[in-house]
């Protein structure tokens, strides 16, 4: 009996260690925002190299921390690192994904994309200052517009996430009151409203409760078929949300002009720019302790930013820009090396 | 194999096969003694591991929290903001909501269990017994988050719709506890949360109570039906004393499940760092702000600060099995004067 066990682990633990012998898969961990991308690209460059990426989605924060801490090969923020704190962990940041955030309502005979409103009125909304649909900053934006006498009931998250990065951060840039009493977060003390956890989590709130107002990502609200509300952006037109809008804020970006390509797309100019645009960040080390494993993440990166256009297209995220992708692979050139500091891309 | 077996057992009991040959029968009992010792040191080993175990759990967590510690001092407790951006933190919301949802999930609860093992023991016909019992142990095997998904998808609505507004129209104009049950009744908050407990401590409350009942003499409840009492008077003059202490080893066990609930809270309860006057407004509890913040708390004062909640819990629960333990003694003191 003793004796079949064991045979047994030994078997299992052969199996272990013949699998990793063999395999060349990278790991990384991080925002949940990107997650559905990563996994398709993961998927088919798999297919087509052989190389698998495992990537947990565990959020922006638990992914910094991971990557410090060198437990995987790539972590993965949507709020960027600034300069110095790269600097600080020895890491080099670069964008790899563009997508959106979309405010979502919950009214009766208010279709997608019908209701105007402009960032300082949510901020108001988000304050609970404006508490019913038909006060009057709502009614002058939608004129001809039915509004109910309805309460607001104002949803946001409840985890600590990069969607919520975006949102106050864009809160934080239209209205100077929230800037300076709520800030810009992951996660926010927020004055007023219930918080779901997850995309899911807002979404069901917002379905569920009459004269709600909650925001989920682009994707999300597409998919469940939300009503989404259209947005002034800072060239004051109003701009309904999609992937052309988004590509219009990103191609604003100055993405040279801070270390680790740090740039917030929110409240870009442009006629036709949508306000809450954000891209997510993969972070790596800039002196490599296994810069096998390095290098097959930046194979992986430069594959999927040359060839993954069109997945991302298909789930509602938008590819970088052309530019974008040569600046990106300029900066793997000049800044990734390995302990020796023999440079790893090149 | 069989054979290999045998021989491998009689192997270390070989030297001592001399002293045992002239007395066959007693063969068994004679197990040498370091056989003993090691079996002695064996589980002795297993408990102190336990306990070491928890004592090593409650150092980590109290070496982690102490930059919280430093910050916010005893403040941590008696104040109610909850600001990542200023990274300004204090417990007192999540402990109130944490209390506030156990406090009801018992309220409604226990006497619902207490129904429950009264009906399965004493007038329950037998061929329901065993399917009602089983039943009720099913339902303590469902996964929390599933509780969480169905409360979210199913209860709240249900309650948002129709309970809640019924429960304003009468008890919110009751005085004194009015206040408790106004407001917008969304199905979302303190008080769906403590609903969706009770229906998850039941089960434990409920088995407990029942397999206690099943242990009480026959005779004991025999001789009270035959000086005519009725089975009310007998559940509540012979049988619940006799199992007061098993009865409340039963509530405790759901109370401690109800603190350290995190999934299906954090589904219902509406993660508002806030302590209302209603029930019907979203609140917090220890247990659903860790859930939802420790994954992306890379300030350390916020996770020295998640930690240090992590530990009031811990806590929390220990004051509440050292009170239950402080009862029971009382309990088994006043036994001895009274009869």
């Amino acid at each position: 009996m003793d004796t079949t066990i064991i045979k047994g682990f030994v078997a299992l633990a052969a199996l272990a260690f013949g699998l990793s012998a063999h395999a060349v898969d990278i790991t990384g961990a991080g925002a949940t925002f990107p997650f559905p991308i990563y996994a398709k690209w993961a998927d088919a460059y798999k297919q087509k190299t052989g190389t698998g990426m495992n990537y947990q989605s565990i959020g922006s924060g638990a992914g910094i921390k991971q990557i410090q801490a060198k437990t995987v090969d790539f972590g993965a923020t949507d709020a960027p690192l600034k300069g110095d704190e790269l600097q600080k962990s020895n890491l080099v940041q670069f964008p790899a994904i563009i997508g959106g955030v979309v405010p979502v309502v919950n009214l009766e005979g208010i279709k997608a994309g019908e209701m105007k409103l402009t960032g300082a009125v949510l901020a108001d909304i988000y304050f609970g200052k404006i508490k019913k649909w038909n006060e009057k900053a709502i009614a002058d934006l939608n004129p001809g517009v039915k509004l109910p006498d309805e309460n607001i009931t104002v949803v946001r998250r409840s985890d600590g996430s990069g969607t919520t990065f975006l949102w106050t951060d864009y809160l934080s840039k239209v209205s100077p009151e929230w800037k300076e009493k709520v800030g810009s977060s992951t996660a926010v003390a927020w004055p007023e409203g219930v918080g779901g956890k997850g995309n899911e989590g807002v979404a069901s709130y917002v379905q569920r409760i009459k004269g709600a107002i909650g925001y989920v990502e682009y994707a999300y609200a597409k998919r469940n078929k939300m009503a989404h509300v259209a947005l002034r952006n800072k060239d004051g037109q109003f701009v309904q949300p999609d992937d052309d809008a988004f590509q219009a804020a990103a191609s604003y970006a100055d993405w040279k002009s801070q270390p680790g390509f740090y740039q917030i797309l929110t409240e870009q100019p442009g006629k036709t720019s949508w306000p809450i645009t954000g891209a997510s960040f993969i972070l790596i080390p800039s002196r490599s302790d296994k810069p096998a494993s390095t290098a097959e993440v930046l194979k992986f990166f430069d594959w999927a930013l040359k060839n993954g256009q069109k997945m991302a297209a298909e789930l509602d995220y938008v590819p970088l820009p052309e530019g974008v992708v040569k600046m990106i692979a300029d900066e793997w050139r000049a800044q990734v090396k390995d302990t020796g500091g023999k440079a790893l891309w090149n | 194999m069989s054979s290999a077996a045998t021989a491998s057992i009689s192997l270390p009991a070989e030297p001592s096969a001399v002293q045992r040959e002239p007395n066959p029968p007693s063969q068994r009992r004679t197990i040498p003694r370091w056989q003993d010792a090691v079996f002695e040191g064996t589980t002795r080993f297993f408990a102190l591991f336990v306990l070491g175990l928890l004592l090593a759990i409650l150092i980590a967590l109290s070496i982690a929290a102490v930059p919280a510690m430093q910050k916010f001092g005893f403040g941590f407790f008696v104040t109610d903001v909850w600001n990542p951006v200023t990274k300004n933190f204090g417990a007192l919301a999540p402990i109130y909501g944490t209390l506030v949802t156990s406090a009801i999930a018992l309220l409604i609860g226990v006497p619902v269990s207490f129904g429950i093992a009264l009906f399965l023991t004493e007038m329950c016909p037998v061929s329901l017994k065993r399917p009602l019992g089983t039943a009720v142990e099913l339902l303590a095997a469902i996964p929390s988050i599933i509780y969480g998904m169905w409360g979210l998808f199913v209860f709240a609505p249900f309650f948002g719709d129709y309970i809640q507004p019924l429960l304003s129209k009468t008890l919110g104009n009751v005085w004194l506890i009015g206040p408790l049950f106004q407001g917008a009744p969304n199905g979302i908050g303190v008080l769906s949360a403590g609903f969706i407990l009770a229906i998850m401590v039941i089960p434990f409350i409920a088995s407990v109570m029942r397999d206690v009942f099943e242990i009480v003499p026959p005779v004991l409840k025999e001789s009270a039906y035959g000086i005519g009492c009725t089975t009310w008077e007998v559940v509540w003059n012979i049988v619940l004393p006799y199992t007061k202490v098993g009865v409340i080893g039963g509530i405790m066990l759901g109370l401690g499940r109800a603190l350290g609930e995190t999934m299906a809270v954090t589904f219902v309860i509406g993660n508002a760092y806030k302590i209302s006057s209603s029930l019907f407004a979203p609140g917090n509890s220890i247990a659903s702000a860790l859930a939802n913040e420790f994954n992306e708390a890379a300030d350390p004062v916020h996770s020295a600060a998640l930690i240090m909640l992590g530990l009031v819990l811990f806590l929390l629960t220990f004051i509440v099995l050292a009170f239950s333990r402080l009862l029971l003694a009382q309990l088994a003191k006043g036994e001895g004067r009274s009869t």
